[in-house]
């Protein structure tokens, strides 16, 4: 299968930054500097507490805005706080979810997802107010009303449950990569095979674009009966390794307790030493 | 299905042109190329070691998937290299796959340790990569390579400091796979 220019590149970014120098620069009177610490910051994975300290304090940053009103420092630092696993960063990114950018509240959606923790339940279940109907497009932008998909993942990723019957409608909405994020959320808040193949037909049917997207939601959630969907998709390898990756480690036990290798894992694995 | 045509027709002058279909981004008639050049096999090698294309790299993919699937040892140097430095990933794990299971009995005796341990470098080597899904392709290429009695030792030991080392548990599963098989 060819790969047409979409796969990650392996360079170096070059720079000599140090974490100090990154957490300085977030003060930094250069705009552009902050803005390139806080997206650094999240990248290198900086965890040290003066770190997320100073990412907490620039997701109220008002200095740095776009002509439409955006906050990019915002932006990155809501996503920086949600790869530096530090629950402290919850409630200032509860607030972003009330930001007037959209930017800022589908970062700070993403990032409570990873972070995982249940006090972000109700606000995000408040964005769905209005539900199907409400989910239309910004005139004039390029996204909805509320970051969708990235609420109904964080609900799943955070095991929602009391969202369940929030989530459901979703499904039908008219957008497929809506329906998507709704049916991975649901399974993750049930494990209803129904909704692990509501995605594998999502693979069969979508386009190009919707195709790696439900490979990367297949893997997040580790659906098994998807494994062999993934490996005939017609998407590029490296989507459908990092999807199997995420089957095979849904598979995998605490190796202390089970070193052992259940027969379902050695036939992902099968399955991916064929897509090498 | 002119491609098809061709590749019924086993004509051994057609392999310079099943070669250059890789360059026409098309995978299904790439899909038959790679299967009638691994039909010739040893034959085509000399070609395609000659067309690799160094600025398309869905064409290059192609080239070092059938290299790695003939499994002809003349391959040895770019699958060496690809491995190593190749900038797409999809091209280097299809190599390091191949670099484990190259026919080792079709060089002379005097070539072939050597050979097989320019290999265990290379694969040594790319089984510390930034890439998960590299060191997975390494590891399932020191697999292959295990079944040559005189690097089995160094693959255990790599094998054994990796269940400890690496960070993805994917990787580490695939190594305890390789153990039990």
């Amino acid at each position: 299968m060819i790969e047409t220019g979409t796969e990650e590149y392996s360079a170096d970014n070059g720079t000599q930054l140090t974490p100090e120098g990154a957490i300085a620069n977030l003060q930094s009177s250069d705009l552009s500097l902050r803005y390139y610490a806080a997206w650094w910051l999240g990248k290198n994975r900086v965890s040290q507490p003066e770190a997320v300290d100073a990412l907490i304090a620039a997701l109220e940053d008002e200095a740095d805005r776009t002509e439409l009103g955006g906050y990019p420092l915002r932006r990155n630092a809501a996503r920086a706080l949600g790869k530096l696993g530090n629950c402290k960063a919850v409630p200032g990114l509860i607030t972003c979810l009330e930001c007037s950018d959209f930017y800022v509240r589908e970062a700070a959606a993403e990032s409570l997802a990873l972070l995982g923790d249940k006090s972000a339940v109700p606000k995000l279940i408040q964005l769905l107010d209005g539900g199907v109907a409400q989910a239309v497009q910004v005139p004039g932008r390029p996204h909805l009303t509320q970051p969708y998909e990235a609420v109904l993942e964080a609900l799943g990723a955070i095991g929602a449950t009391e969202a369940i019957s929030l989530i459901r409608p979703f499904l039908e909405h008219p957008l497929p990569r809506v329906q998507c994020a709704a049916a991975r959320s649901l399974y993750q808040l049930t494990q209803d095979p129904v909704y692990g193949e509501f995605l594998v037909k999502m693979l069969a049917d979508g386009d190009l674009k919707l195709r790696r997207v439900v490979l990367g939601d297949l893997g997040a959630i580790g659906y098994l009966g998807a494994a062999d969907a993934i490996a005939q998709a017609q998407v590029e390898n490296s989507f459908k390794l990092i999807a199997l990756k995420g089957l095979l480690e849904n598979q995998l036990p605490d190796e202390l307790d089970n070193p052992s290798i259940s027969p379902e894992a050695i036939r992902v694995m099968n399955l991916m030493d064929s897509l090498l | 299905t002119a491609v098809k045509n061709l590749a019924a027709a086993k004509d051994p002058a057609a392999i310079p042109t099943f070669i250059a279909v890789f360059g026409y981004n098309n995978p299904a008639a790439a899909a038959v190329a790679v299967a009638a050049l691994t039909e010739f096999g040893d034959l085509a090698v000399p070609e395609l070691l000659n067309q690799i294309d160094d600025y398309n790299y869905g064409a290059r993919a192609y080239s070092i998937r059938t290299l790695a699937a003939i499994a002809d040892p003349r391959a040895l140097d770019v699958l060496i290299s690809t491995a190593a430095t190749d900038f797409a990933p999809s091209v280097r794990r299809a190599a390091a796959k191949g670099l484990g299971h190259l026919n080792w009995h079709k060089l002379d005796v005097s070539q072939r340790q050597l050979a097989i341990n320019r290999a265990l470098e290379a694969l040594l080597f790319i089984s510390q990569d930034a890439d998960w899904s590299i060191r997975y392709a390494a590891v399932v290429g020191l697999q292959a390579l295990a079944k040559v009695p005189e690097v089995q030792q160094t693959i255990v030991a790599k094998f054994s400091d990796m269940l400890h080392s690496d960070r993805e548990k994917a990787v580490r599963a695939r190594v305890r796979l390789a153990y039990t098989q």
